[in-house]
């Protein structure tokens, strides 16, 4: 498997072969309705989670109204702390300036804390071109490392792996990364875990440079957060003498009062749970505690052109807790990698087409990717409205060249709609050919007709219908 | 109270019976029930793939057409919701379209919003002797906020048997061109709900859209499940003398 997502199938595609794969299916299912259901759980017993659903947009809104404002005085804070702030247009500058840094540490080791921002900039792969080995120390991201996979989901990346799988990936790949799977290695999730301890330990402490990204970036102070589950991260944070952190430049917030909305929302979303295991924060270097050398790189790589669009740039709110994920049924059934991006499911299908733009096949059929059943919107905690983002996102893909036949058929059905009168006649003509129709379609009509049967056309509309019994009525 | 009926492009064309569900149901309470002529289609089919021109001038001609009336009766969840929740989005603030939206969509009404927050009546006086599940439609539970309101009307209907159903708040996959767009997906999703509905050992299958009622039906009679599907009109229709099975 390829460990890039370039030259994906178009979404309907990917999904199509993914509906096909039982075994897929059933760890998707499995997976995705448990932790639904600990969301669920967590969320209700919150009895003003509405206010602070609200209050986690109304943050984020803030802050994307006076983006520049805020980032330069966290490019402030960080340098009086003592860190030093990097500013990346794109995803090349980005690995650009991560890859001098570490060269000039004259290490080519680096651990990594779980982060979606150096996966959207493929920044392994830039490390690994330049001869700098990354380390991923999240036990999923370390799977789908050791498997040469993708992931598919933001939160649980392995979610597309069983543990019998999991287990075969570790016996035969960690030997070449390191230290090897013991002898005898079982599919008990505990057995698979010490493993994958014993393994990363050494990682741990013998390397020298460690990169992360952040959940947010505290303006006033300069603080980064990251919020993790395994203690993987608190490792790479603490350890090493040079830390790298890559953020998006919407992940900063104003105050560290703003975090008391952010940690209540994000870990009830993404886990389901009420707290998450570790936090960890830092504000530049500390002599004697921690690492001797911090930078800040600044992504930007599309979010600019989002921050534009006055609809979309709600997906910018996304604090990647992948509720909208879990929740969804079209993910559930297609699985993440149809979506060819490292932001799968119904906020990949809005951010990944704005990030990226909409000229390639596979990234114009992602707004397309959903049954627009408004699940998602329902559960996203800081309340982006995905169904109205994906809309306007179709009217984008639509202005765009192509969709030459859909276009015609649209115009065509305007042009009925425009006049009752035109209705009633496709409406006739519809009803004395409803003998003629066959219970499988040809053509496109066959997407539908594979798998249900059509309804009978009436004999008669009920506009026609209508119409007669109330000239009857005025006869008599 | 004048209502007139907005039935809905896909009703008017593949399921009049339920227009005449509608309104058998609405003259036995004694209301009266007006077909402005005019009326064609709400537009959100082209919307929702993005046509947004095409849906502007369909929410021009319906909000023309329906101006007058003091409820609009649309027996379509997803169509109510279009105008509800989507028409607002269509005009720019302050313009001719979105002040006429802003007047004519809180009249928009579902079948069961209109009997039990303005008819005042959960009882409808209805026979159907028969053990039916509901499928609450997304854009009926989470557009239109429909609550238990179409299960309060279906547990008054005499002879019903209402069983519940697994799952019943996830999508079917019907989706508008999301059916065809992405049709393996849409197939999945409505062969899990096909097999719920089943499971339930009900022999009807009720919601309020039946565009989702096609997808759904048109699934459990390829899988030959037995399980039929009634819009909910039809149901609350449905009388000893004139039955709906």
């Amino acid at each position: 498997m390829s460990t890039t997502f370039v030259g994906m199938p178009a979404f309907p595609d990917a999904a199509r072969a993914a509906t096909g794969n039982a075994q897929l299916r059933h760890n998707l299912r499995k997976a995705t309705h448990t932790i639904r259901d600990k969301r669920a759980a967590v969320v209700d017993e919150l009895d003003d989670w509405a206010r602070l659903r609200a209050a986690g947009a109304a943050i984020k809104d803030r802050v994307l109204r006076h983006l520049d404002v805020y980032l330069e005085r966290l490019e402030a804070s960080v340098t009086a702390a003592g860190g030093t702030v990097h500013w990346a247009a794109d995803a090349a500058e980005a690995n650009r300036i991560v890859t001098d840094l570490v060269r000039a540490t004259g290490h080519d080791e680096v651990v990594k804390v779980k982060s979606m921002a150096t996966q959207e900039i493929g920044l392994n792969e830039a490390l690994g071109e330049a001869g700098i080995t990354a380390y991923e120390t999240d036990l999923a991201e370390l799977i789908v490392q050791l498997g040469d996979d993708t992931p598919s989901h933001i939160l649980v990346p392995a979610i597309h792996r069983n543990r019998s799988e999991i287990r075969e990936i570790f016996r035969t790949r960690m030997a070449e990364w390191g230290v090897p799977a013991p002898e005898g290695l079982t599919d008990d999730p505990r057995a698979l875990a010490e493993a994958a301890r014993v393994h990363l330990r050494e990682k741990f402490l013998s390397t020298k440079v460690a990169i992360s990204g952040a959940n947010f970036a505290v303006a006033d102070t300069g603080t980064l957060v990251v919020l993790e589950s395994e203690g993987n991260g608190r490792m790479c944070l603490t350890l090493p003498d040079t830390l790298i952190s890559v953020v998006g430049i919407e992940k900063v917030v104003p105050t560290w009062s703003d975090l008391e909305v952010f940690l209540q929302l994000l870990p009830r979303s993404s886990t389901g749970e009420r707290m998450n295991p570790y936090t960890s924060t830092w504000t530049g270097v500390t002599p004697g505690d921690g690492p001797r050398e911090f930078h800040l790189v600044l992504l930007d790589n599309g979010r600019s052109a989002t921050l534009a669009d006055t609809v979309g740039r709600q997906a910018l709110r996304c604090i990647r807790c992948s509720a909208c994920l879990n929740i969804c049924p079209v993910y559930e059934r297609a699985g993440g990698h149809a979506y060819g991006s490292v932001y799968p499911g119904p906020i990949g299908a809005i951010l990944t087409p704005q990030l990226r733009g909409v000229t390639s096949e596979l990234d114009a059929s992602l707004p397309y990717a959903s049954s627009l059943c408004g699940a998602c919107y329902e559960v996203c905690p800081v309340a982006i409205d995905i169904p109205e983002v994906l809309v306007h996102l179709r009217e984008r893909v639509v202005e765009g060249k192509g969709h030459r036949a859909e276009k015609a058929a649209m115009a065509a059905a305007g042009w009925v709609f425009g006049d009752d009168r035109r209705l009633a006649l496709a409406q006739r003509a519809a009803g004395a050919a409803r003998g003629l129709v066959p219970r499988h379609l040809p053509g496109p009509g066959a997407a539908w007709t594979d798998t249900r049967d059509i309804p009978d056309i009436p004999p008669e509309s009920f506009r026609d219908w209508w119409r007669k019994r109330h000239t009857k009525e005025g006869e008599q | 109270m004048r209502i007139a009926l907005f039935i809905t492009c896909v009703n008017d064309t593949l399921f009049p019976r339920t227009g005449r569900a509608v309104l058998r149901l609405l003259e036995r309470l004694g209301h009266e029930v007006e077909f402005p002529q005019a009326q064609t289609c709400c537009g959100q089919m082209h919307y929702n793939t993005g046509y947004r021109r095409d849906a502007q001038k369909l929410a021009v001609r319906f909000v023309e057409t329906f101006a007058d009336y003091d409820a609009v009766l649309v027996p379509s969840g997803s169509c109510a919701g279009m105008v509800r929740d989507n028409y607002p989005r269509l005009g720019e603030p302050g313009s001719r379209l979105r002040r006429e939206v802003e007047r004519v969509a809180p009249k928009v009404l579902d079948l069961s919003e209109l009997l039990v927050d303005v008819l005042g009546v959960t009882d409808v006086g209805a026979y159907f002797p028969h053990r039916v599940t509901y499928h609450p439609t997304c854009h009926g539970l989470r557009l239109l906020r429909l609550g238990d309101r179409p299960e309060r009307l279906l547990r008054a209907v005499r002879g019903l048997e209402l069983v519940e159903l697994d799952g019943a708040t996830e999508c079917c996959g019907f989706g508008g061109t999301f059916a065809v767009k992405n049709a393996a997906v849409s197939a999945a999703m409505g062969s899990d709900k096909a097999r719920h509905a089943a499971d339930t050992g009900a022999e009807v299958l009720c919601a309020v859209d039946n565009s989702c009622l096609m997808h759904i039906g048109g699934t459990l009679s390829r899988q030959r499940t037995g399980v039929r599907v009634l819009h909910l009109a039809e149901i609350l229709a449905s009388t000893e003398e004139e039955p709906a099975l």
